[in-house]
């Protein structure tokens, strides 16, 4: 069954507490998302792990239907944020976050962090600087709900761009080698990649190739 | 004469609740729960209730038996069970439940065994407390559902 993607957000809610699954999740479905709920950040990366190898799966056969792949029911599934508690057993909120912004494929999820007490400075600052994008103090409200659609369009957006540019879809190994090939053919413009070394330079030369031009564009 | 017992149990209701509130041992979450609930989850406020009942009384006897434990008092595992319960009231916003837990906490973080019986007897006394008004909440808000003939769901088989 193939579900489409952009009719719904999903959202992945992380919390080892079961009423407070139960509330975020009540809260997101209020509030037209898709949810899914688990107990700690192990299965959580569990879960998105699923999602990574599919893709990796794809990205390397791009015609076929990967009609092998064991993971097909997870077809059109992505996840568009993670909300996480902070404090959990095991693995913590942090420990989650920093384990998704270091992957390559899951980095451009938007990660949110709840926490039942105000957290000391120096522990929010940390989660911010991991790329966190914001706590909810709990209680979870539907105002705190509210605002995290912009979250989510900012990565669409930042996604949509990357999708634009590049013809086919690649890995960025595969990138770096083209990339060198198209400096040596001496590629159009449009069609030229970023250096993914650095990959918020990267980013951000996309985007700007993206606003700036209507034709050719003149960031290199 | 339907909807005269509708009103009065509706009544009954808000005056309960508003002394609840008066008395601290509800908060604005509470009704946080109340406005989740519509018709897609007409049941949201009783299932959480009845999950934070479940999860308190098994926490509650964790904490007396913790205590008992003269010898090896163990004061982190009394501080992890008191963080989950703190956690849990202030999610269904039972506000006393929760105040008090601050204060066991304190007590246990200071090895404070004598602090932390006082504490119990007095957590205890309100989860009683709390339990029983909102049995009675939920009480009133079954008679109202089916006085007013709203629809009941029934059980399919």
């Amino acid at each position: 069954m193939v579900m489409a993607a952009d009719s719904q957000f999903h959202v992945l809610a992380v919390d080892d507490s079961l009423i407070d699954r139960k509330l975020i999740e009540r809260l997101l479905k209020t509030s037209s998302y898709q949810v899914t709920t688990v107990d700690s950040g192990s299965k959580a990366l569990e879960f998105l792990g699923l999602i990574e190898e599919h893709q990796r799966t794809n990205f390397k056969s791009p015609s076929s239907s990967s009609s092998s792949s064991s993971n097909i029911h997870h077809q059109e599934v992505e996840v568009n944020l993670i909300i996480t508690d902070y404090c959990m057993p095991g693995m913590t909120g942090f420990d989650l976050l920093k384990k998704v912004k270091e992957s390559t494929s899951l980095r451009n999820i938007p990660v949110v962090i709840m926490s039942s007490e105000n957290l000391p400075s120096r522990i929010s600052s940390r989660c911010l600087e991991e790329g966190a994008e914001e706590f909810f103090l709990k209680p979870v409200r539907l105002c705190d709900v509210n605002k995290l659609k912009p979250h989510i369009m900012k990565t669409k957006l930042k996604d949509q761009n990357q999708e634009e540019e590049e013809e086919t879809t690649e890995t960025e190994f595969e990138s770096v080698e083209k990339q060198q090939q198209q400096q040596i053919q001496m590629n159009s413009s449009n069609k030229r990649k970023a250096g993914m070394d650095e990959e918020g330079v990267g980013e951000d030369r996309r985007r700007r190739i993206r606003y700036n031009s209507n034709g050719v564009a003149t960031v290199n | 004469m339907l909807g005269f017992s509708a009103d009065r149990l509706r009544a009954d209701m808000n005056r309960l609740l508003a002394l609840l509130f008066h008395q601290g041992v509800l908060d604005e979450q509470f009704l946080q729960l109340q406005q989740l609930q519509d018709e897609s989850s007409p049941n949201f406020v009783s299932e959480v209730v009845n999950i934070y009942f479940q999860e308190s009384e098994r926490l509650l006897k964790n904490l007396r038996a913790l205590l008992i434990e003269r010898e090896l008092t163990d004061y982190k595992k009394m501080g992890n069970h008191l963080n989950q319960l703190m956690g849990s009231s202030s999610s269904i916003g039972a506000n006393r439940v929760r105040n008090v837990c601050i204060a066991f906490r304190a007590n246990s973080e200071q090895s404070n065994r004598a602090g932390c019986l006082r504490a119990l007897e007095v957590l205890e006394h309100e989860y009683c407390y709390l339990k029983s008004k909102l049995h009675e909440l939920f009480q009133i808000e079954q008679q109202r559902v089916l006085g007013a003939g709203v629809r009941y769901p029934m059980q399919q088989n």
